[in-house]
């Protein structure tokens, strides 16, 4: 009997979902065991056109991480999606737009003059991209940028969510085990749409620092601020996302004395990462003052960076509308 | 149909949050008053307005609002205690997020209104109504240029198209 088949996408990512994939040591030799892998551009070599030539429904299981920058992305987006029973938002990119998401900021052509304009980069004929160029042995033809990143669950179905930026290796080992157990018919799959790999509360709710009374009357930036290491760093007025994110890290930053920056996602029941968060925040200013209020405020140096790090993408209104608004 | 009428003019969308113990009673006040003014704020009464989530103000503006009205009770008159204050504090952060995403910060207007303002409040609401006016459309669309033919039904979570309904 041939063995189901795995395949596992990038797309707007960086990578590092792979690498996790593979931090997980001796359980990738359990995918090797329980799977054929069909389809990883990190890993191995495969052809869009073979993936274009299986039977809809042929994977078994895709993770896909990355969202949807461009029109590649959209295309194999819709094209893993028909072939795959199962698709797995997988990382944050996936689920919510992550750091590439961030570009939600600004227009596509600020995007790529940061890109290809900058002081750092040597083009001294200010050269760009073509999608189309005619070479000698044929049209040449790149992808193009859309106006704004996408989730993946923006453009087509998504069976399951996994978070993390990227996910935790042990949590991808115990997914791993569960949809191995589920294919032996040994365990059963959670219900469609559930987030999987992660916990279902806090960051705070496994942070092991002290908690008290938070009153807060100046933000500070954690590499310029003596935290002290026992104690809750919001309390201490660093920025910490911990409140408003998903559990399922083991509250691997706080716990090295960095603080939450939020990449787990949304805590369950979350709809809006940032307002959350930012609900949070404003509850602990220690001032009914509206000017002091605003001074306090002033030390949060970029609400929206610090709100929708990982999920701007993902959250209600998605992008400035500087970027949404220019003609693609 | 729609497509051959004349366009009609712009009138702003305003979603307004008031709290159940003051600025519910003052809309209340300016009606039974019958007190006139803008008709382009729906109202949603909540107990208190440190029971406003920014999620709501958010959701408002993805879903086709132009303008949302905050409005509970003045400093240090809330039921319960001191959360008006929370609101305050939220809605000072939350106009800092709004600038930065390019929505007017003047779209969001927060109004102390106790129960015997019903006059105050019609008149502002009037004048927010004005403002977001001069401002025009916010017709907030990130899908705009995208292909979302074939895009899967968002959850009613991420936002209903019934605001078009509401402007119909």
């Amino acid at each position: 009997m041939s063995k189901p088949k795995f395949a596992m996408y990038w797309a707007a990512s960086c990578g590092g979902c792979e690498i996790a994939v593979l931090n997980t040591h001796e359980k990738i030799l359990d995918v090797d065991a329980n799977f054929e892998v069909v389809f990883w551009p990190v890993a191995m070599d495969a052809k869009y056109a073979d993936v274009e030539k299986m039977a809809d429904g042929e994977i078994a299981i895709c993770l896909w991480n990355g969202g949807i920058r461009n029109d590649e992305n959209e295309h194999l987006a819709h094209l893993l999606r028909r072939k795959s029973q199962i698709l797995v938002a997988f990382g944050s990119c996936a689920c919510e737009g992550c750091i590439p998401g961030l570009a939600n900021l600004s227009p596509v052509h600020e995007v790529v003059d940061t890109a290809f304009s900058t002081v750092s980069t040597d083009n001294p004929q200010n050269l760009r991209p073509q999608p189309h160029y005619a070479a000698p042995e044929g049209e040449v033809r790149i992808p193009t940028l859309l106006p704004v990143l996408r989730t993946l669950d923006q453009v087509v179905e998504v069976d399951y969510y996994m978070p993390g930026c990227p996910p935790e290796s042990h949590q991808i080992a115990a997914v791993l085990d569960l949809v191995i157990a589920a294919l032996q018919g040994k365990a059963q799959l959670p219900p469609k749409g559930t987030v999987i790999g992660a916990g279902n509360s806090t960051v705070c709710d496994e942070c092991p620092r002290k908690r008290n009374v938070k009153k807060i009357k100046a933000f500070g930036r954690i590499q310029l601020t003596e935290a002290d290491p026992e104690l809750c760093l919001l309390e201490q007025g660093i920025p910490c996302n911990g409140p408003a994110t998903r559990s399922g890290c083991n509250a691997r930053c706080p716990r090295a004395g960095a603080q939450c920056i939020g990449c787990y996602g949304p805590a369950e029941g979350v709809l809006d990462y940032g307002a959350r968060l930012l609900s949070a925040f404003a509850s602990v200013i220690d001032s009914n003052d509206p000017e002091e209020i605003d001074r306090i405020l002033d030390g949060l140096v970029d609400p929206v960076g610090q709100f929708y790090r990982f999920n701007l993408a993902g959250s209600l209104l998605r992008a400035s509308k500087a970027a949404w608004q220019e003609k693609a | 149909m729609a497509d051959t009428a004349e366009p009609k003019p712009f009138e702003p969308v305003i979603i307004g949050f008031t709290c159940n113990w003051c600025s519910y009673r003052a809309a209340d006040m300016a009606g039974t008053a019958r007190m006139k003014y803008a008709p382009n704020v729906r109202l949603i009464r909540l107990m208190c307005s440190g029971r406003l989530d920014p999620t709501f103000v958010f959701k408002a503006f993805a879903s086709g609002a132009d303008g949302v009205l905050i409005s509970g009770c003045h400093p240090g008159d809330c039921h319960y205690l001191n959360q008006n204050y929370k609101m305050l504090r939220r809605y000072r952060l939350m106009r800092r997020v709004l600038a930065q995403l390019g929505i007017e910060p003047e779209r969001l207007k927060l109004l102390w209104a106790s129960a015997a303002e019903g006059a105050i409040f019609a008149e502002e609401v009037s004048k927010f109504t004005e403002e977001v006016r001069a401002l025009g459309p916010l017709n907030w669309n990130p899908d705009r240029g995208l292909q979302t033919a074939d895009k899967v039904a968002v959850s009613p979570d991420h936002g209903p198209s019934s605001i078009e309904e509401v402007k119909a």
